[in-house]
């Protein structure tokens, strides 16, 4: 839908992990508020606020971005993917998490629903990822306890299982 | 970050996009958002209305006609990079498309964001700068091209004036271009501390070297072996910036280097 005169404020339909949200959001609000605290969905981490290290990162009609570089109005009739997407039944991880857990590939834990989405994003276009690949992939994202090997390992092995 | 308030508009065609952003004093366009939305953060740009031109379709087209390869604005790095078109009439473009940011970045960062930002350590001036491409802007009396030494004016500063709005990009299809692009960066793909582009034609070789003035210098050696480039480099005058990364003297020096290493690409690929 077009928007045709400017407007400080935008009512903006999106779907999130396949629930339909209906909002008047602000148009100068980033769509990684609107995310955590207009729909409540806090697994998305805001890390750097500055674009570079990824924690944002969700996925836009099926394409990896970071939710800090975008406004909320942006996203409007989009649809959006979290990390709380990636495991819809509760209590039961999805396969990516599973390696993630298995090789320790989490410390503190604040970068890892930026990689996982990441890492998603790649497994959807490419089952089988090598190490380059997966470390191309994860390049936005920065993880400041430098896990960087364990979280390679994951991605490589989820493909491997594939 | 909270950011200034600021009002919004989307419309659905380049006219209403054109008409929006010379009738709003403060309105600017609004393209893939990965530098505008973080100098709007930093306040380093605060404008009054966002022209979003993601609804804007043939802003996005690539296409080849005759000898020419056309990018629409609005093309993303990952389309340049998974273009066909783009492969087989100037891969070169491809080439420097994936080695700008991160995946997030590219999937969003668009070719005239790059350009009509114009930061001097932005690979794609340069790149256009060697590659002899022009660029379409349109605006209230209509449409106009300019070439890329015509259309980078100073740091952040292009031939897009107020009101008006970029279209696209044309570069000289040639699928066997011998293109190169070299550069030294803040890690792998990060920002260009220095960077050179170089396109060896039947007409000679152009280089042109980013990072180095506030807009891409163009060089063009007699002899394109490597004491002839490095002759033409010295021969520019450079006063290059000096800042945390690099001084005055090393950028210099950098620019030397990443010219020959690009003309090196070049000659390998025309071979």
């Amino acid at each position: 839908m077009s928007v045709e005169e400017p407007a400080r404020s935008c009512s903006i339909s999106v779907e999130v992990n396949g629930d339909v949200y209906d909002r008047e959001v602000d148009a100068r609000r980033l769509l990684v508020h609107f995310i955590r605290d207009d729909i409540d969905l806090t697994g998305t981490h805001i890390g750097c606020d500055t674009g570079n290290c990824g924690a944002c990162t969700i996925h836009l009609d099926g394409v990896a971005v970071k939710s800090c570089m975008l406004l909320a109005v942006q996203a409007d009739g989009a649809k959006i993917a979290t990390v709380e997407g990636l495991a819809p039944i509760d209590g039961e991880l999805s396969p990516l998490q599973q390696s993630f857990s298995a090789h320790h590939a989490l410390q503190c834990g604040y970068c890892t629903p930026g990689m996982l989405m990441s890492a998603s994003a790649l497994l959807a276009q490419n089952p089988r990822p090598s190490e380059e690949e997966a470390r191309t992939a994860i390049q936005g994202n920065i993880c400041r306890c430098t896990g960087y090997v364990n979280i390679v390992e994951a991605i490589v092995s989820v493909g491997e299982g594939a | 970050m909270l950011l200034r308030e600021v009002e919004y508009a989307r419309p659905s065609s380049v006219d209403d996009a054109v008409r929006l952003l010379a009738s709003h004093e403060g309105a600017r366009a609004l393209a893939g958002g990965q530098t505008l939305v973080n100098v709007m953060k930093a306040r380093a740009a605060s404008p009054d209305v966002l022209v979003d031109l993601s609804r804007l379709e043939e802003l996005r087209a690539i296409t080849v006609s005759g000898d020419t390869l056309q990018l629409g604005a609005m093309a993303t790095y990952t389309q340049i990079m998974a273009s066909s078109e783009v492969d087989v009439s100037r891969p070169i473009l491809a080439e420097v498309a994936a080695q700008i940011a991160d995946v997030q970045v590219r999937n969003r960062g668009t070719i005239g964001g790059n350009v009509c930002s114009n930061d001097p350590t932005n690979h794609l001036p340069p790149l256009l700068v060697a590659l002899g491409a022009s660029m379409t802007i349109r605006g209230a009396d209509g449409e106009r091209s300019v070439t890329a030494e015509e259309f980078f004016l100073g740091v952040y500063l292009t031939a897009v004036g107020e009101g008006e709005l970029l279209l696209s990009v044309s570069v000289p299809a040639a699928a066997r271009a011998a293109d190169g692009f070299a550069s030294i960066t803040i890690g792998r793909d990060g920002t260009c501390i220095a960077s050179a582009a170089a396109s060896i034609s039947e007409g000679g070789t152009r280089i042109a070297l980013g990072c180095v003035d506030a807009v891409p210098v163009l060089v063009t050696p007699k002899a394109a072996d490597e004491a002839g480039i490095r002759e033409a480099v010295a021969g520019a005058g450079l006063e290059p910036p000096s800042d945390v990364h690099a001084s005055t003297d090393y950028r210099r020096h950098l620019a030397a280097v990443c010219a020959v290493r690009a003309v090196q690409q070049a000659a390998e690929k025309g071979r």
